[in-house]
């Protein structure tokens, strides 16, 4: 037998990548007793790495999360970047992520780029495709013309030749962002009036500030784009995310561009990319806070947020209204709403995990609580109510046993009964 | 440049040069033409001028300097000495302005005269009227970080001390008064502006900064027996027990007395012990806990049915006030006026004098925070070759990562003021200087930079390291473990939870938490946890039938089902008496908590 065939057998007790790592780490002349007793070995030793049963992951990976959390409180080091590219790290991050929020405060992608750019060619030309541009950038000067009551904008020529617009592109672009307004152009300046005239000022300065805001060219929501140069080449860091577009663009090596915005990273990704996103996310954030938290606590939360094949945050809406119990979603939070839709629907609480116990004043079924799965239990001696009122008690329940009996001896003469006439029916 | 105009937050229109239109306000202002809470704000990275005259703006004053010359000359000075000009003539006249905090974005104000350029807009006042009143008692507070001043003007508020002059005939609430209060030998301006001579709060006391068989540990102080027994922080705790005669519909009323034995909850004799004939106590008497002060009765509180027809009807009410759990103290006074409305009132001041006690919270006046760790007896403290004994003994470990300078300079300072008898100026940014210190100090005979050879109070060997030791303002804060030691084994319950009370005055116990529920969790001592959650625990009979709780009929020994009667099969559970609590509240929701028995396991 090679050292191969001995280790496949061990297949079913360990996974693929131990097995793989073995098979590459032994050496090669070596006797098959002796890989034997080293798979043996590393069987016993895997074995003692799993957690125990009964072991509660939730609450240790609470603790495990919760604690280095509180400290990221004290530290004031919640924002990084560079003026404009500012991104929201620290805890208001982590609580952006578990919460599942759907609009995150700093949405950023990094893109990746095919090859002759990721050298650096056109890069800027690049990012500029990238970047989305806005009326105020392309224009000089907004004047309010109170006579008219019109908003006249100055376009800045230089600015429109490098991005390489002209000005019926501009013109067009107002038309399609703002309804309800006539644009006319005169040399450079264009003039937009209301089509309903008003002699409001206040929605004339409403107007002027909505027409900063135009929408001309280049991918939506990108807000800015810096170019890096990070392990010897070029990648285009962006404030706003819009995944799906990027990822479209030719020049763009979609399989590492990644945006932080996790619903949007599930959208077109898929749900695996989600969890895959938030553990990244989370583990990024604690890397850069010099926290030590191991990436399994992370994982288990990932897989709890998007066990339900959605993206599900951590609250009363999320995850918290899967739970099983209606006494543990009543003790988290709107205990009226889950109590009136639990009557509803006669919902039964089979107290099998933490909170209900604790609320009826029962073992939590953790740790000493199953002792089921290390000892044989004799029913009716743990758990049974002993104590001074036994006398009381057992008359009650001899009484009560009694009238159980009688019942039982009817019901057990009625079976009988039945059982012998069918009995009597099939010889016949 | 076109730039946008706001008045209190609201658009009002654009200007063409900014820059110019700024500078105008502000001239018009300083002209009293416009009015002088206006202030103006130029923001450059989005072109826009906000102008406020709202009011709730934070604001200060400063002077206004012109060409790199302040407006406020010494002709000013003198004039204001000759009571010639006052204040707001000067605010008139526009050389002195008023700047909130948008409007300091665009001004460059000058510390000191010296420092004066043609870019400066203004100049200080005074460096010190930067800090605020308390803050500004901080002595060589240049020294120090300014997160560890707001410590220390924070702590200087909790300081006990003489609060007011006329202490004697008031009846406040809770407050301490200290004895044998000090004025500090190192001083700032503000001492002097609000007379601390006054109502002081410290006493100057010698400090050594070194450990003490690690007593003094984690910010903990270490404090001479000799030095408590002395005075040092001895202070008084009031506090008034008061009743008042009520008048009730009915020409009811209540009855200041000692109260007869029929009377509804009538204490024991031994409770009233204290009480004169008219109910109330002497000045004079020792109290404690439980002890009647003020005797009183009242009518009884509701006339149902019943009690309409029975003989206690006409009983009185017992009503009296007594100490409460772990009170004591000696009856000062007894105050006997009326109420506006012409109700008896009696107030009694109880009065208790506080000895420093291991635990009770001292601070000096930078943030240094600290508890008392330990009383050593004077044999056993080290002392110095000249034979001083210091009366405190601070961590060296306190002072690194907090870089309290001020903390050492004072220690020096108070060093250099009690030895050549004079006080020390110590107002931040004009305080005499570390330097001319260290040379007053030498002059005196002593080390300059404040150590001294020091010996071991118990082995009478002399350290091998000279000891930094002088003279500082220590203050007592009004935490005091008296007021705040607890513990409970068993006691009063709620009646409604049955679970125990909350809090000190109520004798509570000491709540388990949702978080410390969780580490017993992640420990998985699942039946350690449920026994410490048991505080309420409480057997119930339930009907396995209909699944209600069941009736336990003490009379006749026995459970039953009122809804199923015969049907009944009653089972006894235990359960916490707050999970029946909430059956019985679903119940009364109109929502079915039906209870489904199964033994465990």
């Amino acid at each position: 037998m090679t050292a191969e065939q001995i280790i496949k057998e061990y297949s079913k007790e360990l996974p693929e990548k131990i097995i793989n790592d073995l098979l590459e780490n032994l050496p090669k002349k070596i006797s098959d007793k002796k890989v034997k007793e080293i798979v043996e070995e590393v069987v016993k030793e895997y074995k003692e790495m799993q957690i125990t049963p009964a072991e509660s992951v939730g609450i240790i990976t609470a603790e495990s999360i919760g604690e280095p959390g509180t400290q990221m409180t004290l530290n004031t080091f919640h924002f990084a970047g560079v003026s404009e590219m500012n991104v929201t790290t620290g805890l208001p991050r982590i609580i952006e992520i578990f919460d599942g929020r759907k609009d995150i405060a700093t949405p950023m992608m990094n893109i990746y780029l095919k090859k002759p750019y990721s050298e650096g060619k056109d890069i800027e030309k690049v990012a500029l495709r990238l970047k989305e541009t806005l009326l105020e950038e392309i224009a000089q000067e907004f004047y309010i013309n109170i006579a008219d009551m019109s908003v006249e904008i100055q376009l800045n020529k230089e600015q429109l030749d490098k991005i390489g617009l002209t000005n019926q592109d501009v013109i067009n672009s107002i038309n399609k962002g703002i309804k309800g307004i006539k644009v006319k152009e005169k040399d450079n300046t264009l003039t937009v009036t209301k089509k309903q005239e008003t002699d409001n000022l206040n929605e004339i300065y409403s107007l002027k500030e909505k027409l900063k805001k135009v929408f001309v060219t280049g991918v939506k929501h990108i807000k800015y784009v810096l170019p890096v140069k990070r392990e010897g080449e070029y990648i285009i860091l962006t404030s706003g995310t819009n995944l799906k577009d990027v990822m479209e663009l030719d020049f763009v090596d979609s399989t590492r561009t990644t945006s932080n915005d996790i619903f949007e990273v599930e959208k077109v990704l898929g749900i695996e990319a989600a969890r895959e996103a938030i553990i990244q996310e989370v583990y990024k954030v604690m890397q850069e806070q010099g926290l030590n938290v191991n990436i399994r606590h992370i994982m288990l939360v990932a897989d709890a947020m998007c066990a339900m094949g959605k993206v599900q945050g951590i609250t009363r809406y999320g995850i918290i209204r899967e739970k099983a119990s209606v006494l543990a979603r009543a003790s988290f939070e709107t205990p009226m709403k889950q109590i009136m839709q639990a009557s509803l629907m006669g919902e039964v609480d089979k107290l099998n995990s933490v909170v209900e116990n604790v609320m009826v004043n029962q073992p939590v079924p953790v740790g000493t609580g199953l002792p089921g799965l290390a000892v044989k239990v004799i029913k009716g001696r743990i758990g049974g109510y002993e104590g001074e009122k036994d006398e009381k008690k057992s008359k009650a329940e001899k009484t009560a046993k009694k009238e159980i009996k009688k019942e039982e001896k009817k019901t057990t003469k009625t079976k009988t009964k039945k059982a012998k006439s069918s009995k009597s029916k099939n010889k016949e | 440049m076109v730039a946008d105009v706001f008045l209190n937050g609201k658009f009002i229109g654009q200007v063409d040069n900014p820059k110019e239109f700024v500078e105008q306000i502000k001239e018009e202002r300083r002209k009293s033409e416009l009015p002088e809470e206006l202030n103006i704000f130029y923001d450059e990275r989005v072109n826009e001028i906000h102008m406020e005259s709202s009011k709730g703006r934070l604001r200060r004053p400063l002077i206004v300097v012109k060409d790199g010359k302040p407006l406020l000359t010494q002709k000013h000075i003198e004039m204001i000495a000759n009571n010639e000009l006052k204040w707001s003539d000067l605010v008139k006249q526009g050389i002195i302005e008023y700047l909130d905090a948008s409007e300091e974005e665009n001004a460059l104000i000058a510390f000191s005269k010296e420092e004066l350029t043609p870019e400066h807009t203004h100049l200080e006042i005074d460096p010190v009227a930067m800090l605020s009143l308390v803050t500004a008692l901080v002595p060589f507070a240049n020294y120090t970080q300014s997160a560890r001043l707001n410590i220390g003007s924070k702590n200087q508020k909790q300081a006990l001390g003489v609060y007011v002059s006329n202490y004697p005939l008031r009846v406040d609430m809770d407050v301490n008064l200290l004895h044998y209060a000090q004025r500090p030998i190192v001083k700032t301006i503000a001492h002097d502006l609000i007379d601390y001579d006054k109502h002081p709060a410290g006493q100057n006391v010698v400090v050594a900064v070194m450990s003490y068989k690690g007593f003094n540990m984690e910010d903990a102080i270490i404090i001479n027996r000799r030095s408590i027994d002395f005075g040092f922080g001895r202070s008084t705790y009031f506090r008034p027990a008061t009743s008042e005669e009520l008048r009730y519909p009915g020409g009811l009323r209540d009855e200041i007395c000692i109260p007869d034995k029929e009377v509804r909850g009538y204490r024991t004799e031994e409770d009233y012990k204290y009480l004169e004939k008219d109910g109330i106590i002497y000045p004079g008497a020792k109290v404690s806990e439980g002890d009647v002060v003020i005797g009183k009765t009242s009518p009884p509180r509701f006339l149902n049915g019943l009690d309409r027809f029975s003989l206690t009807s006409g009983v009185k009410r017992e009503s009296s006030v007594a100490l409460k759990h772990g009170e004591k103290g000696v009856v000062d006074s007894v105050i006997i006026t009326e109420t506006q409305e012409g109700n008896k009132l009696v107030q009694v001041r109880i009065r208790d004098t506080r000895i420093p006690e291991l635990g009770d919270k001292f601070t000096s006046r930078h943030g240094q925070k600290g508890v008392l760790g330990l009383i050593v007896d004077p044999a056993d403290m080290p002392f110095t070759a000249s034979g001083i004994v210091p009366d405190l003994i601070f961590s060296p470990h306190s002072i690194p990562s907090r870089m309290t300078v001020a903390h050492l300079i004072e220690l020096l300072a108070g060093k250099v003021g009690a030895l050549a008898g004079r006080y020390v100026d110590a107002t931040a940014f004009s305080s005499e200087k570390e330097e001319d210190l260290r040379k007053e100090l030498l002059s005196l005979g002593f080390r300059d930079n404040g150590t001294e050879t020091m010996y071991n109070g118990e082995t009478g060997e002399m350290y091998k390291v000279k000891i930094f030791v002088g003279d500082m303002y220590y203050l007592r804060l009004k935490h005091m473990v008296a007021n705040k030691i607890h513990a409970r084994a068993r006691g009063p319950i709620q009646l409604l939870t049955r679970q125990p009370t909350e809090g000190r005055a109520n004798e509570g116990g000491l709540r388990l938490g949702e978080m410390e529920k969780d580490t017993f969790v992640a420990h998985g001592t699942s039946l350690l946890l449920q026994e410490r959650f048991s505080s309420d625990s409480v057997v119930v009979p339930v009907c396995e039938n209909c699944g209600m709780l069941a009736v336990y009929d003490h009379y006749k020994n026995e459970a039953f089902c009122p809804v199923c009667g015969d049907k009944a099969k009653i089972s006894f559970i235990e359960v916490s008496y707050a999970f029946k609590l909430l059956m019985d509240e679903l119940k009364s929701m109109g929502v079915y908590p039906k209870l489904i028995l199964k033994t465990k396991y």
